[in-house]
């Protein structure tokens, strides 16, 4: 896969279609994969990584490079697809100025997951039908694959890309996830048991704001909480209620908008299971409006920011929030 | 620095009996920047004004607050005053200390601790405010009346006789509403066709009137002065421009077995069919849901025997959009489905009969010719008993709550014509009480009691019964000699509620007025602004405000055209000046709130921007037309990035009001 998808790439840079390439490049070590551009070939040849560990969603960083001259190759896998197609709605990237090849999705890893294990100096890791058989410097390991797979792979809503223009492999299938089963049983806990709940995941927060900076819902051109005119500008929680409120009110904000392609939850540093909270958003949603998916294409009004006569009314969204 | 002046109104003891107005006033001349604290009897009286006046100028005020009643009663009057000194009038806040507090509470010591409260937010607001000037929108000359009964019918034709263009939209083939299916008017018992019918024929004939018949509002945008509606001309496969109404088609359609909803369902009518002899227009109209033609191709007799060429099975439904200063709702009622009462054996019985259907039973237009007949075997009846108050006045699910208001007095109407024309048949009225507020209403009833012995009988009926032998059991209890009745009655009437026209909600949608709990549009002020609705150049005509009789529904009728008139003699209104704008540098460009507003109000453009680094970089930025705006705030809670804000109510002013009473 990584070798088709860096000869088609080189095509490209070659031929004039794009100046640039926008993938992934690893770090000091194999699971330390960051999203990176590329402009030459000999970039490519030496540094293009695409593999298990490759779960960054690249979108985002099409909103400022879009508007760069020339136009850019963007590896898009299926939920990464969403993400742009949403920004591509809001009119935050120019879908012209990017050449979009789909690339078959995960699951990717989340070698936090393997460290867990207690396995370390992890030097590379393959599927072996189910059995996750990992290298490293002391040698073979082995572990059940699905132990060490990505929270936000564990439950895949789409294989199909909603936006490209070619693709490297077969498109997929919308698919029968069951990504809203940790959200029901969060709705069927009592409120105290929930707060606890929450409370317990939220406390855990340092605001390091990785979350808002790699969501790619979150795209202001100034953020409030970067904004000392909005009140409520700050970088650490002052006290347990912000430290409370941000991922609420983050929720919010990107409640209709966020696409569930779970990258808050993925770089949270302090595995606060934050797509829970977009999740239950995006659940409410789909029963109060019908299904919405955002992203999926780039023409329709999301519920939140449309209105129809038939629309369910507030007492009612009142009446059938309340348990 | 900012100096405030602070006014604290006792409003007679409205206020002042339960607010501490002294202690208020000291409080607030406190808060940082007041400078002045007062507080006065009548601050909206003459002498209140020139304190406020004078207080200005003397003190050089930067923002009034008036510590008063809501800001819908006098902020007008104060932002007046501040303008005659010399204040910008958007520099004077109310802090609503009436409606909100002094009303509402009954404890002195909590009433000022909350009034004080609502001063301080209302001085942190003022700090925040800005001078605003108000711009000017024109006024299309045109009004629209949705609805074509008499209420339509009269509010058109006063509009067009000041001179201005008036439309009517009418779902039903013709106008005339449901005035046309009435026999007779009370109290003066004169025919309703011969005073309705003069008054569609002078609608269609006026210039200025244009009747949109077989047709509904689809779509309702812009503002006061400025509406574009998009009307619908349902297809009715007949070319009105070319149909002399000569009514062949009528008289040869083979499909003749339609129920006739002008005569409510008790006869019959072709496919193709003209309402009644006098509606307006008199065009023809083929019911898709019986034309064989139109169902399966196979018949087409109409189109043969038209001399003028006027049928067209391929018809389509047309969508016209035209422009409106005004728009006057006139959507009228209809009586309550009676399914849930079975008690009363309405679908069991074609004798148990609505007041409505005996309208049409008594009228020489109607099934009979004008000869009462029981619907069943067409024989006279001779024992008629009314029931009252069927579905009206009801605490439970199944009816209504309020009095439908018309039906004492068409029960009496109806009591009273049937024992002048057939003196052989007793009338019985079963009653809760009888309520004839109006001129010359009570002595219509009394005359029936007196002069023509219809039995009034105050008690419910418990159960209807139709019998084997074709008689009805009637059994009822009778309040006041407290005995238990049955009478073995012909045929039995029931006065159903009326409620609103179905249409009236979705239309209240698209023109973004309110409704009461029974559909029943809402006025602008109960007793104030009684046809007015809370949407600046939506007036409300008729029944769809709330039961009304003829007399009533035609006063309101001309009332509401006064109001609209009001508005079209003017070139332009005054905007309001609290509209939204976007922060250009904070505005991401994502159409969100151009998807939300509902007055069109917002473009984006593209924009070149210095950014922070010293590169200029095009940035795609929403705009608002001021002119169109309509204050909603809708746009400033869409916004994600809080780039959209509302003049006078800003995000900052709201959340300093917030701070201050959370203080």
């Amino acid at each position: 896969m990584q070798e088709a998808m860096i000869n088609r790439a080189k095509q490209l840079l070659a031929d004039g279609t794009v100046n640039r390439v926008i993938g992934w490049k690893r770090g000091e070590f194999v699971y330390d994969v960051t999203p990176a551009i590329f402009e030459t070939a000999e970039e490519l040849d030496a540094e293009f990584v695409y593999d298990d560990f490759t779960a960054a969603n690249v979108s985002k960083y099409l909103v400022k490079e879009c508007k760069k001259e020339g136009k850019i190759l963007a590896f898009l896998k299926p939920c990464d697809t969403y993400s742009f197609n949403q920004l591509t709605k809001e009119h935050r990237v120019v879908r012209d100025n990017v050449y979009i090849i789909g690339i078959p999705g995960g699951p990717k890893l989340d070698a936090e997951k393997i460290k867990a294990k207690g396995i370390t100096g992890i030097l590379g890791a393959k599927n072996d039908n189910g059995t996750f058989v990992i290298e490293t410097l002391y040698g073979e390991e082995k572990m059940p694959y699905y132990e060490a797979l990505s929270t936000k792979c564990e439950s895949c809503k789409s294989k199909k890309h909603v936006v490209y223009d070619e693709l490297i492999g077969d498109d997929g299938e919308v698919l029968e996830s069951d990504r809203f089963d940790m959200v029901e049983k969060l709705e069927n806990m009592s409120a105290q048991e929930r707060y606890d709940f929450w409370r317990e995941q939220l406390s855990k927060c340092i605001r390091c704001n990785a979350c808002r900076n790699v969501c790619p819902a979150c795209t202001c051109e100034k953020c409030v909480f970067d904004n000392p005119d909005s009140g409520v500008e700050n970088k650490a929680p002052a006290d347990s209620f912000e430290e409370n409120m941000f991922h609420i009110i983050r929720a919010f904000h990107v409640a209709g908008r966020c696409t569930d392609c779970g990258e808050c939850s993925r770089v949270c540093p302090q595995n606060i299971p934050l797509h829970l909270l977009n999740r239950k958003f995006i659940k409410d949603i789909n029963s109060l409006y019908g299904n919405y998916q955002a992203g999926e294409d780039t023409t329709s009004r999301a519920p939140l920011n449309d209105y129809k006569t038939d629309d369910c009314e507030a007492s009612i969204v009142h009446e059938r929030g309340v348990e | 620095m900012q100096r405030i002046g602070v006014f604290v109104c006792h409003c007679g003891t409205n206020i002042a009996a339960t607010v501490d107005v002294k202690t208020v006033a000291e409080a607030l001349g406190h808060e940082p920047g007041v400078v002045i604290s007062q507080d006065y009897q009548y601050m909206c009286s003459e002498s209140g004004q020139n304190l406020v006046k004078n207080a200005i100028k003397e003190h050089n005020l930067t923002g009034v607050v008036i510590c008063s009643c809501s800001p819908r009663m006098h902020e007008n009057t104060f932002r007046k005053a501040a303008a005659a000194a010399g204040l910008n009038p958007y520099l004077v806040e109310i802090a609503n200390i009436r409606e909100q507090c002094s009303w509402i509470h009954k404890d002195i010591a909590t009433a000022t601790d909350k009034a004080i409260i609502l001063g301080k937010a209302a001085v942190a607001k003022v700090h925040l405010n800005a001078p605003l000037t108000a711009g000017e929108s024109p006024v299309a000359k045109r009004a629209l009346v949705i609805g074509g009964g008499i209420a339509g019918i009269q509010t058109a034709l006063d509009i067009a006789e000041a001179g201005f263009d008036v439309d009517i939209v009418e779902k039903q083939p013709t106008i005339g509403g449901k005035m046309a299916q009435i026999d007779k008017t009370f109290p003066t018992l004169d025919c309703a066709a011969c005073i309705l019918t003069p008054k569609m024929v002078e609608a269609s004939q006026n210039e200025h009137i244009t009747i949109h018949s077989f047709s509904e509002v689809t779509d309702v945008k812009g503002f006061v002065g400025n509406f574009t509606v998009t009307i619908k001309k349902k297809a009715r496969y007949v070319d009105e421009t070319k149909c002399t109404g000569c009514g062949l088609c009528t008289e040869k359609c083979p499909m003749k077995k339609v129920p006739n909803e002008f005569n409510m369902g008790l006869d019959n009518r072709t496919a193709v069919y003209i309402p009644f002899a006098q509606a307006v227009p008199k065009v023809a109209t083929i019911d898709p849901n019986y034309c064989m033609m139109l169902k399966n191709g196979k018949c087409g007799v109409c189109s043969k025997v038209c001399s003028v060429g006027a049928i067209d099975y391929k018809q389509q439904d047309r969508f016209i959009e035209q422009k409106y200063g005004a728009i006057v709702v006139a959507t009228g009622f209809n009586p309550i489905k009676l399914d849930k009462y079975d008690e009363f054996a309405y679908n069991q019985c074609p004798d148990v009969v609505t007041s409505l259907e005996l309208e049409r039973l008594m009228n020489a237009a109607g099934p009979n010719g004008g000869t009462l007949l029981r619907p069943s075997d067409k024989t006279h009846p001779h024992k008629i008993v009314f029931v009252q108050c069927v579905g009206s006045r009801c605490d439970d699910s199944k009816g209504k709550p309020y009095c439908s208001k018309i039906c004492c007095m068409y029960t009496a109407k109806h009591a009273m014509l049937i024992r002048e024309k057939y003196p052989d048949t007793e009338v019985y009225v079963f009653y809760i009480d009888v309520r004839t507020p109006g001129k010359n209403f009570d002595e219509f009833y009394r005359r029936a009691v007196e002069q023509y012995n219809v039995h009034y009988i105050k008690g419910m009926v418990g159960k209807v019964t139709p019998r084997s032998d074709g008689k009805i059991d009637v059994q009822a209890s009778d309040l006041l000699a407290n005995e238990q009745l049955h009478i073995d009655a012909d045929m039995v009437v029931l006065a159903a509620a009326i409620e609103p026209d179905k249409t009236a909600r979705p239309l209240a949608t698209m023109l973004t007025t309110q409704m009461d709990t029974n559909d029943f549009f809402t006025e602008a002020h109960p007793k104030l602004r009684p046809v007015e609705s809370a949407t600046a150049g939506i007036f409300l005509s008729g029944a769809c405000q709330g039961p009304k009789d003829i007399p009533e529904t035609v006063a309101q009728a001309s009332a509401a055209a006064a109001k609209a008139i009001g508005l079209l003699v003017k070139n332009s209104i005054t905007c309001n000046p609290c509209v939204a704008h976007s922060n250009e540098l904070m505005c991401n460009g994502c159409s969100s709130c151009e998807k939300v507003c509902p007055y069109r109000a917002i473009t984006y453009e593209d924009k070149e921007f210095r950014m922070p680094d010293r590169t200029t970089a095009i940035r795609r930025v929403a705009s608002v037309n001021p002119a169109v705006c309509q204050s909603c705030g809708a746009c400033t809670v869409a916004c994600p990035s809080g780039a959209m804000d509302l003049n006078g109510f800003s995000n900052s002013q709201i959340m300093a009001e917030v701070d201050a009473i959370c203080k």
